[in-house]
């Protein structure tokens, strides 16, 4: 069994000088590699409960890759994730850890939600089932009060009048709408943006990301954003991180890193992200 | 001509055994199909290994090797005699249901991945997947292959003529050889066959085209019931806002 399934204890590490009580994700020397290609290298950061961090940087940096091992969507290569102190990629068994089986990363991963960038619509379903299906079925919601909710949040997200449309019926800016709404639908407590306008028509992201700037301002829903979109990231974020090569090359409070980047990188992407409009 | 009126009767009850044979068929491959289909996307090599086991061999064996086994060597070997239509529905279907495994297999691994991947941020489990999202819209995949192959099914019944039961063919043949009359009993014979299989590939069609409404593919009702005389276009969306 590899040194990485093993640890001496099965605790969280408090990381950033932080204890492990107050952070609510955790991640511990995390390696993420795809054949010869490490896309994570002994990544270590943590995110507190209700925080909203963006994570900038090039593409291949490996920022989707942290929001697509929060969604077990990947299965990590070394180190731990841990959620609210408990372990997440992998379980407790004997006195260490082993990779999670799928029936444990159920149990864990409903705390988290994720909207994807192609939004990821269910094509079979209308609107209104592709909210409250997961409800239903996963949640065991009644049928009448998933429809309630499914109504409430397309209410929110300015979509109301759409819920028995189609999918296909709808604008990219609507079905990425939708797709917040489906992902709210599930109460998680921490809600993972994989750059959720850079699909849609230029003229369509500002209606996503004002439900975005809404949904972070009426709740504490702790919020991972991968975003090229950094008006947006400055306005909603506490901490914004600048990935580069699968480790962080600089973190800190949004004015501080559009306002004042020390890191040469950090610079230039940031100088490369406004050339190109955004 | 008065001889296809007076026979008339006997044509029917010949169709009928087809269209029995046919719909038994079909039942059993479409059981099989799904069974096997699904069990082929699964990630654990015993139940992808029994999928392939099935699919290669009833695939590579002729459904009348089968029927032949089934009516004619089970009995010696068991001394259990199967009734000579059930015999031939099973043969037919163990044959066509392979090539429909294939067919429900390659669908569902068609559905994109980030259709799964919605599932797994929503916490689906697998059976929930499967029904909810996965298999509806390999549905509208299988469909016109599945067409294809009741078309091949019904027109495959025609070897059991070769086992003594007296359907459409044997039927034919049989007046033939009585009245010696073989040109328009054969047209009966060709007409009958047609009409079933234009019944099978509407309903089909039909199937589809609702598969594809459900998808957002197709107007509910365009076309009217000739349309469906034709393959349903794919892709066509309706409606999409901006």
């Amino acid at each position: 069994m590899p040194p990485s399934d093993t640890p001496e204890n099965t605790t969280a590490p408090g990381v950033e000088g932080g204890s492990a009580e107050d952070k609510l994700i955790v991640f511990d020397q995390v390696v993420k590699r795809f054949g010869d290609l490490t896309v994570l290298d002994h990544l270590d950061f943590s995110v507190a409960p209700g925080e909203r961090v963006t994570l900038i940087g090039p593409s291949g940096s490996g920022k989707t890759t942290i929001l697509r091992l929060l969604m077990t969507l990947e299965k990590i290569t070394e180190g731990h994730i841990w959620i609210d102190g408990e372990p997440f990629s992998h379980m407790p068994r004997g006195s260490g850890l082993v990779p999670a089986s799928e029936s444990y990363l159920r149990q864990k991963r409903k705390r988290i939600g994720m909207v994807f960038q192609q939004f990821n619509l269910f094509p079979n379903m209308t609107v209104r089932k592709n909210i409250m299906e997961a409800p239903v079925h996963v949640l065991g919601l009644s049928r009448d009060e998933a429809s309630e909710r499914a109504q409430e949040l397309l209410d929110l997200v300015g979509l109301g009048d759409k819920i028995d449309a189609h999918p296909t019926q709808l604008s990219g800016g609507q079905q990425q709408r939708v797709a917040i709404a489906r992902a709210l639908a599930m109460r998680p407590e921490i809600l993972l943006l994989d750059e959720v306008t850079s699909a849609l028509d230029p003229e369509l992201v500002a209606g996503v990301l004002d439900v975005l700037r809404e949904v972070a301002e009426t709740t504490d829903i702790t919020m991972l954003c991968v975003t090229h979109e950094m008006g947006f990231a400055r306005d909603v974020s506490h901490r914004v991180l600048m990935f580069d090569k699968g480790q962080i090359a600089e973190e800190g409070h949004p004015d501080q890193i559009f306002g004042d980047p020390r890191e040469e990188r950090t610079k230039s992407f940031l100088k490369s992200v406004l050339e190109n409009g955004h | 001509m008065e001889f296809l009126i007076e026979q008339w009767p006997r044509f029917l009850e010949g169709a009928w055994l087809t269209i029995q044979l046919t719909l038994g068929g079909i039942v059993l491959a479409f059981v099989l199909a799904m069974f096997f289909g699904i069990l082929g996307t699964v990630n654990h090599w015993l139940p992808r290994a029994a999928a392939t086991v099935y699919v290669e061999v009833f695939r590579g064996i002729a459904a009348l090797v089968v029927m032949y086994w089934l009516i004619y060597a089970l009995p010696v070997a068991t001394g259990f005699q199967l009734e000579d239509l059930f015999a031939a529905i099973l043969a037919l279907g163990l044959n066509v249901g392979a090539y429909g495994a294939e067919v429900v297999r390659s669908s569902i691994n068609a559905v994109p991945k980030a259709q799964v991947e919605a599932t797994v941020s929503l916490n689906m489990s697998w059976p929930q997947r499967m029904r909810l999202v996965v298999l509806p819209q390999a549905w509208a995949q299988m469909l016109p292959t599945f067409g294809n192959l009741v078309v091949e099914l019904m027109k495959a019944t025609a070897v059991v003529y070769l086992v003594s039961l007296h359907d459409l063919s044997w039927v034919a043949d049989d007046l033939r050889r009585l009245s010696g009359e073989t040109i328009p009993v054969f047209l009966v014979a060709f007409a009958l066959y047609y009409l079933i299989a234009q019944a099978l590939i509407f309903g089909v069609r039909l199937l589809e085209r609702r598969a594809n409404h459900k998808l957002g593919r197709t107007p509910p009702s365009g076309g009217g019931l000739i349309g469906l005389l034709r393959p349903p276009a794919v892709g066509a969306k309706v409606g999409v806002a901006k």
